[in-house]
């Protein structure tokens, strides 16, 4: 078991260890010329993206939980929806929307009879824009979060700041929110790990950040070696957010008070509750409804001109390889489980909590720890058998479809981990004990007992880990074999060739993918589960 | 004059449910009343209407002569003066208790806050934890720091709403003379609510037992007891049954059954009596002999369950050394001279 989890770590260690090996010349190129740039570019990043999804979380969530509007109770929900929107698909619908070709620019021109250079429009391709892109869809994080902690506060709480004598205002700042800010940073985090992790937004906008140095290292400079010692800075950042996160997580258990069934809602009336309901409505319309329509409208325009057969290939290749890796994510899960819980020792929480680990870890890094490993086996053992028998293997192992499969279960383990280990927790002991003294065997037990009750979990964990790597894209576009395409790398190149109407359909096919966890977030019934789902990290990049 | 707190004809309405009807008391500075009754009986909606968290569809609230409430007109809750102490005690988890005391405090002075925050830890005794946070506390401790809390802004009154349900139940007693006595050593105004009779008498001058939104009764702890005004408030306090007794010719309620003593009332009437246990006393001398249903131990003495010739059921104490099962009889004496009698039948407002 605890061997499982190494190899599953074994990526991110040889991330880690690059740092140990030489730094090649290439460094002194790098420091002279675009290291700054990445490390502030990334930065601002950090910065833009945390500032946006905190203002659009937590006021999301202060308008949902806390008050009453026209259309609350619709707003509870589809204030998630810009989650099913991977960001790099967002990033290419607005430039559409909102170049100089497109129907906005055209519109004012139109209007007002300018012409190109008479007015200001500001570019979306900049970090600004980035910044722009990723807060719209990353937001639901820290909505999700926060949500929870204001429906879990008790009233008694914040009616003992009233009677202390603050104004309901104070006590929001004085108390409601104080309280929500453990959940409040493990939002934040979990967004900028995404939003570090981004690679298709800052890529298409041009924006140098680590994840499009590496990139560039790695392809243009043909440098893996440094490519991974790059990998290995942007993990530090990274694991800043991760303790950040986990220390947060730690904080809501304390700072959870017992909720009362009488929540009393602020009541927003009048031109209030209307200016409640647009603010509501435009973060909805911005990070979802446009974007959507906007993908729709494309694939119908481009209708007469898809080859159909082409996108349903493409479509099948890429469930199956989704569906291969959720799959082989499952079976990890279930044996990391149930080895914890047949024997939960210190070993076995050790093994489960590295490999987690890697759903902090940006693909690219991930891609690259994998790279190296593949092919320094892939060397050996070609020039093993060149010298044996004057036969090449070639890349065996680093072109392959298992080392994509293998990247993945690296990455998104973590996802189906959280959802077999909770649906494991909610077996207590006692019923395993009470089926064997009536009668049954350890086998009989997980067939009687343990399968029906996880039925639910071990489905939510194949559905979650299909979705992401769904839409996972640097991770793809490193390790796929050559001329094999799944639909976010088509839509991908597409979009890099400006063919923005052509990348709609393969975009859209993503979307709709991606509500699926979404709708089975509303369904779990409570909002303690829904903040599990999505504190299992859904891959944007 | 007025008193520190008067409420008349208050009501709360939620949608067609009357939570409170026309509640109508006063309570004088420096006592400790106390809202006593059942769950669901209004109690708690009536304490959180004084504090402002409740609108009232109609009467008013007067605080030291001052309308904090009527159907028309609220003051905001952070308006009052009114402090409380809530049932879970609500404390900020986010705050240490240093903090948590000092909460209501912003608006004084840096060093006056300090001192008053000094002053009310030392009054509960949590010096020693004044950077704790409540996670950190024992239940009676976070009890103390919520009580510190609430008096910190000294407030005119005091609200406790059900302060003690979440300590252990042989602490409960204990701990209601303490604050009793931390409240009046302060000189502290409050109300308490609660559903326990004994932290009711443990800690209130006045005790307003409540029934379906309304006050049956408002009386000492020993009026309570000794002078119910209803079945209900003699079923609800204390121990004992109410039966129903015909006099005998010579006008003697149960006279056919050997009672003796007590009010006299015209032959063949039929009347509720309420009996204490100690009016049914053990006689070895006595003729009367009652058949035994049921006991139970309490220490210093039996509390045996008798039945009357004619099937009804009342309590006797009985000393501990006297053993008589189930089936066996027992010499008694049923005296009706501190009975208390009510009206001829029972009606439905006096059944618990």
């Amino acid at each position: 078991m605890l061997s499982m989890a190494v190899a599953i770590a074994l990526p991110v260690l040889v991330i880690a260890g690059s740092l140990l090996g030489g730094f090649s010349p290439v460094w002194q190129h790098l420091l002279e010329t675009v290291l700054s740039d990445y490390i502030v570019n990334s930065l601002l990043l950090m910065l833009g993206v945390g500032t946006g999804t905190l203002v659009l979380g937590v006021g999301g969530a202060w308008l949902t939980a806390m008050c009453e509007f026209p259309g609350r109770r619709w707003f509870n929900w589809a204030l998630l929806l810009p989650m099913a929107i991977p960001a790099y698909i967002i990033a290419y619908t607005y430039t559409g929307m909102l170049d100089y070709a497109g129907p906005v620019q055209s519109a004012l021109r139109d209007w007002f009879g300018w012409s190109y250079g008479d007015y200001y429009f500001p570019r979306i391709r900049t970090l600004g824009g980035a910044i722009c892109m990723l807060s719209l869809v990353l937001y639901p994080y820290v909505y999700l979060l926060t949500r929870v902690a204001f429906l879990e506060q008790s009233t008694a709480v914040l009616e003992a700041s009233r009677n202390l004598g603050r104004t309901a205002w104070q006590t929001f700042f004085s108390v409601a929110l104080p309280m929500a800010r453990p959940a409040i940073v493990a939002g934040v985090s979990l967004a900028l790990m995404e939003a570090l992790a981004d690679y298709g937004t800052v890529d298409y906008f041009g924006v140098s950040t680590f994840t499009t140095g590496i990139f560039r290292t790695w392809y243009g400079l043909g440098e893996l070696q440094t490519a991974a010692q790059l990998a290995a800075f942007l993990l530090l950042f990274v694991f800043v957010l991760f303790v950040l996160e986990q220390r947060s997580r730690r904080g809501m258990r304390f700072h959870h008070s017992a909720p009362s069934p009488v929540a009393r809602r602020i009541i927003l009336r009048g031109w209030r509750g209307w200016l409640a309901c647009g603010v509501a409505l435009s973060v909805l319309a911005a990070g979802f409804l446009l974007p959507a329509a906007r993908l729709g409208g494309w694939a119908l325009e481009r209708a007469q001109h898809t080859d159909l057969d082409a996108f349903l290939q493409l479509t099948a290749a890429s469930f199956g390889l989704a569906l291969t890796a959720a799959l082989c994510c499952l079976v990890c899960a279930l044996l990391l489980g149930y080895g914890k819980r047949l024997h939960p020792g210190p070993g076995e929480r050790f093994a489960v909590r590295l490999s987690s680990m890697g759903y902090a870890v940006p693909g690219t890094v991930i891609a690259v720890g994998v790279l190296i490993p593949f092919a320094w086996i892939d060397n050996r053992l070609d020039g093993f058998m060149r010298a044996q028998f004057d036969f090449s293997t070639g890349l065996l192992l680093s072109g392959s479809l298992a080392a994509l499969v293998f990247a993945y279960v690296v990455r998104f383990l973590a996802v189906s981990l959280q959802s077999v280990e909770s649906g494991l927790t909610r077996i207590r002991p006692g019923i395993d004990e009470s089926a064997r003294s009536l009668g049954y065997a350890p086998l009989g037990v997980l067939r009687r007992i343990h399968l029906p009750m996880l039925r639910g979990s071990l489905a939510t964990a194949l559905l979650l880990v299909f979705v992401d790597v769904l839409k996972e894209l640097p991770t793809t576009l490193i390790l796929r074999p050559f001329n094999f395409n799944t639909l976010a790398v088509r839509a991908h190149e597409l979009a890099s060739d400006e063919r923005l109407a052509d990348a709609a359909l393969p975009a859209l096919a993503i979307v709709v993918i991606g509500l699926l966890p979404v709708l089975l977030m509303l369904r779990t019934s409570g909002p303690r589960e829904a903040a599990m789902v999505a504190g299992g990290r859904s891959g944007h990049a | 004059m007025h008193s520190l707190l008067e409420l008349s004809e208050v009501s709360v309405r939620y949608g067609p449910v009357l939570a409170v009807d026309a509640v109508s008391m006063r309570l004088e500075r420096g006592q400790i009343g106390c809202l006593l009754g059942p769950s669901g009986c209004g109690k708690t909606t009536l304490l959180r209407a004084i504090a402002g968290f409740e609108p009232l569809s109609a009467g008013r609230i007067l605080l030291a002569g001052a309308g904090i409430g009527s159907a028309r007109m609220q003051v905001p809750p952070e308006q009052r003066r009114v402090g409380m102490v809530f049932q879970d005690y609500a404390l900020f988890p986010h705050l240490n208790v240093w903090r948590n005391i000092a909460f209501g405090l912003n608006r004084l002075p840096r060093a006056q806050r300090e001192q008053r925050v000094a002053g009310m830890l030392a009054l509960v005794e949590l010096q020693a934890h004044a950077s704790a946070y409540p996670h950190e506390l024992s239940g009676g401790q976070q009890q103390r720091v919520a009580l510190a809390r609430a008096l910190a802004p000294a407030p005119e009154i005091l609200l406790l709403d059900e302060p003690f349900s979440n300590l252990d139940s042989e602490l409960r007693e204990q701990l209601a003379a303490e604050v009793r006595e931390l409240l009046q050593r302060s000189g502290v105004t409050a109300i308490l609510v609660t559903h326990d009779q004994h932290e009711a008498f443990a800690m209130a001058d006045q005790i307003a037992l409540m029934r379906q939104g309304r006050i049956v009764q408002s009386d000492t702890a020993h009026n309570l007891y000794h002078h119910p005004v209803s079945e209900f408030v003699a079923q609800f306090i204390g121990q004992g049954s109410v039966v129903s007794l015909s006099a005998d010719d010579s006008g003697q309620p149960g006279g056919a059954m050997g009672l003796v003593g007590g009010a006299r009332w015209p032959a063949g009437e039929t009347r509720r009596v309420l009996l204490r246990p100690d009016a049914v006393q053990y006689d070895p001398a006595s003729s009367l002999r009652l058949t035994v249903t049921g006991r139970a131990f309490r220490g210093s003495h039996w509390l045996y369950q008798l039945q009357l010739p004619d099937g009804q059921r009342v309590a006797c104490m009985a000393p501990c050394d006297l053993h008589a099962g189930s089936g066996d009889t027992l010499p008694v004496r049923c005296v009706l001279d501190a009975a208390r009698v009510f009206a001829r039948a029972p009606t439905d407002v006096d059944r618990p």
